[in-house]
């Protein structure tokens, strides 16, 4: 498009002119510099100090090399956070996206009021984690919630005590991430669901498909590129989850709900130790990045072919 | 193209960098203090308002800098950032041993001449000037002592079951069980890590003495912290683990003291600051509320203190001020009246204790008793006795075992390494 404009305006060369040509350059440059400097700059910066010994405040001059690399991964507390990450992601990622394609299939059954169960289904995805996560503490608490209601209805053998037993408190973590983030997974799925082509369903009823068929063979297969974005959507959102854990859990009971982001925190900001914080951001970033550069890359190159 | 993006990127950015510094060059040549603390429920705020209002009588402005929440964490990482950007708050709230790291950033200012001027070292216990000053000079102000190993009974629950306060680990135990056997949770307990660590702190000083816990937790001495005795302290813990009721995880330390005030536990252990509660719901501690030191404690006084830190400025007005302010703090009449609000004892010793409660009464007399034999112990779960990463590695060790059915020889042996691996 350069190349056509270029002769017809290198005659009658205005002020007006350079002002739309640097105009577009000049609204955008603070957003770019905002992103290279606090996006970019602070990831080498991140990157710079995992390196150092930095203990409350950054030093930049003590160089300690891998030391802090070494000294994360022969912290019990690190592997804590990641074995915890590994079910709370798989769980989280798996179920939420199982709830939320069987939810749409169910909408998409040309159901009366569709609108309303589509909002409230929805709904969740509105209220911040730390709300969820509040709520769900009570809900699960046994001396305030379902344990409690069920025991005044009478049914006194019912237990419920997720939430204070260390084994079993990163299982109402999934819950709730579950509960917030299905309603959202569904929408992905419906808006996938509606824009099937319906000839091809047509031609499959005239072939004699039944409705299982035609979901199992036809339309779960087409929606590949709904369970990659559902997917990279919900890996992010498990990585670096902080909020609901701090709101559910902090962490407890003991040490048995430590999350990465939580132990990044924790030793960056309260516990003096920015180094190997930092250490533990620069594994998460990577382990985020395993994830998201192939989306992008394939997603990119899609869109070139088009 | 490139070149365009990057002249304006850089001309943005200059003009961000004018835009932050604009306000600061209006605020100087006035005498103001800025002073950043998380001081912000109502009692502490009031008693804070003394200061303020003392200062503007002597025509020193104040400028309210609150960080709420997290007991400071978030004050702290709020601190960071505004002294890594170059702009320094007259004063903040400090705790312990952050006061020397702050000190050691080389970004606190010398009060040594104040400090002889008023004789603080004569009024200030040496425990507590120890966190005070670094490398022989005054940068701090303390404001009160807090004792961390106290018992709360509710005294209405102690003479229904019959019992009387205990002054051992026997009557303690017996004590728990007359609660129990009268239908009450005997311990109120909040699940939180430094809650369970402020429990641990009583119960390793009350098992070890005075001499074993300087070993643990100041000197970090391994055989100390793997010890039989520290395996001992374990075991108590455990006891103590079964007097608390099922839902204490995630409690919040003033909903446990309020299961203290409406008659559901008989007991809390937790420091003075929660004789603020027990004012609030119209107890009287000493009457209503019995105090008495951790049972085998009574030897130790465990404190926190909080401490009003002063950074260094480049304004001449301001430091005026700020000397203002140091010297307002250290003031009997503030101290008194700061601390009776607060729950905590006065810093300085000059305060009369006449107007304090037999609880803060009994603080003090033992402040000053304890000063020639060793008793004034820094605390661990408070950040006085080891650095923060330290502590956050006790913590961890301690409510874990607390919140799962580790023995105690294990619990033992993984405070050794955890503590090996923070230091």
């Amino acid at each position: 498009m350069a190349v056509i404009s270029e002769p017809a305006a290198a005659g009658r060369r205005s002020p007006f002119d350079w002002l739309q040509t640097i105009l577009p350059k000049l609204v955008l440059a603070p957003s770019f510099a905002v992103t290279i400097v606090c996006v970019y700059g602070f990831i080498l910066f991140t990157l710079y100090l995992s390196m150092t010994n930095s203990t409350m405040m950054p030093r930049l001059d003590s160089w300690v090399g891998l030391l802090q690399y070494e000294k994360l991964w022969s912290d019990p507390k690190w592997t804590i956070s990641l074995v915890n990450l590994a079910i709370y992601g798989v769980l989280y990622i798996g179920i939420s996206t199982a709830i939320g394609l069987l939810l749409a299939i169910l909408l998409d059954q040309r159901i009366r009021i569709e609108g309303a169960l589509r909002t409230i289904y929805l709904y969740p995805m509105a209220i911040s984690f730390i709300v969820t996560g509040t709520a769900w503490k009570w809900i699960l608490n046994p001396g305030l919630g379902l344990d409690k209601l069920m025991h005044d209805l009478g049914w006194t053998s019912f237990t419920f005590d997720w939430l204070i037993n260390g084994d079993m408190a990163i299982y109402t973590i999934v819950i709730a991430g579950i509960w917030q983030s299905s309603g959202f997974v569904m929408a992905m799925f419906l808006a996938g669901l509606r824009g099937v082509d319906s000839d091809i369903l047509k031609a499959a009823a005239i072939d004699g498909a039944t409705l299982p068929q035609t979901y199992r063979r036809i339309i779960i297969p087409l929606m590949r590129p709904v369970f990659l974005s559902a997917f990279v959507v919900s890996a992010h959102l498990a990585i670096k989850s902080f909020d609901l854990v701090m709101a559910l859990t902090a962490g407890g009971p003991g040490t048995s709900t430590w999350m990465p982001a939580l132990y990044m925190y924790s030793l960056t900001f309260t516990r003096n130790q920015m180094g190997l914080g930092a250490a533990s951001a620069v594994i998460m970033l990577a382990t985020i990045s395993a994830i998201i550069v192939p989306y992008l890359y394939s997603e990119l190159r899609g869109g070139r072919r088009d | 193209m490139l070149k365009t993006y990057l002249t304006a990127t850089a001309a943005s950015l200059l003009a961000l960098t004018a835009a932050a510094y604009a306000p600061s060059a209006a605020a100087q040549a006035k005498e103001e203090v800025e002073v950043m603390h998380w001081w912000t429920s109502g009692g502490e705020a009031a008693a804070l308002n003394v200061l303020k209002e003392q200062l503007q009588k002597e025509g020193v402005s104040w400028k309210d800098a609150p960080v709420a929440g997290g007991g400071g964490d978030a004050a702290m990482t709020a601190l960071r950032a505004r002294v890594t950007a170059g702009d320094k708050p007259t004063s903040v709230q400090l705790l312990g041993l952050s006061v020397h790291d702050w000190a050691a950033e080389g970004v606190l200012a010398d009060l040594t001449p104040l400090a002889e001027k008023e004789h603080w070292a004569d009024h200030i216990p040496p425990a507590i000037q120890a966190f005070s000053t670094y490398e022989g000079k005054w940068v701090a102000a303390p404001v009160n002592i807090h004792r961390t190993n106290w018992l709360w009974i509710n005294k209405k629950l102690l003479d229904k079951v019959g019992g009387k306060a205990p002054t051992n680990w026997a009557e303690f135990e017996a004590l728990a069980k007359q609660f129990k056997d009268a239908g009450v949770t005997p311990l109120a307990h909040g699940g939180q890590p430094w809650q369970e660590a402020t429990t641990f702190d009583a119960i390793v000083v009350a098992v070890g003495g005075n001499d074993f816990y300087k070993k643990a937790f100041v000197d970090l001495d391994p055989e100390a912290l793997g010890s039989d005795t520290m395996q001992k302290a374990f075991d108590q813990l455990r006891v103590l683990r079964g007097w608390v009721d099922p839902n204490f995880s995630g409690r919040d330390w003033n909903l446990a003291s309020a299961m203290v005030i409406n008659g559901e536990a008989g007991m809390q252990v937790m420091g003075d600051w929660a004789k603020g509660e027990f004012i609030k719901a119209g107890l009287k501690p000493g009457v209503d509320i019995v105090c008495v030191p951790y049972p085998g404690s009574e030897k130790a006084f465990l404190f926190n203190s909080d401490q009003f830190a002063m950074f260094s400025l480049d304004d001449k007005a301001r430091q005026d001020a700020q000397l203002k302010l140091a010297s307002a703090i250290e003031s009997p009449s503030f101290q008194e009246s700061f601390n009776l609000v607060k729950g905590s004892i006065p810093a300085n010793t000059e305060v009369k204790p006449d107007k304090f409660d037999s609880c803060g009464q009994k603080s003090m007399a033992d402040r000053d008793a304890f000063k020639a034999t060793g008793g004034m112990l820094p605390s661990l779960a408070h950040g006085h006795a080891a650095p923060a990463a330290v502590k956050g590695a006790i913590y961890d060790v301690v409510t874990n075992f607390f919140n799962s059915t580790q023995s105690s020889a294990d619990a033992a042996k993984a405070l050794v390494d955890a503590v090996a691996l923070a230091k």
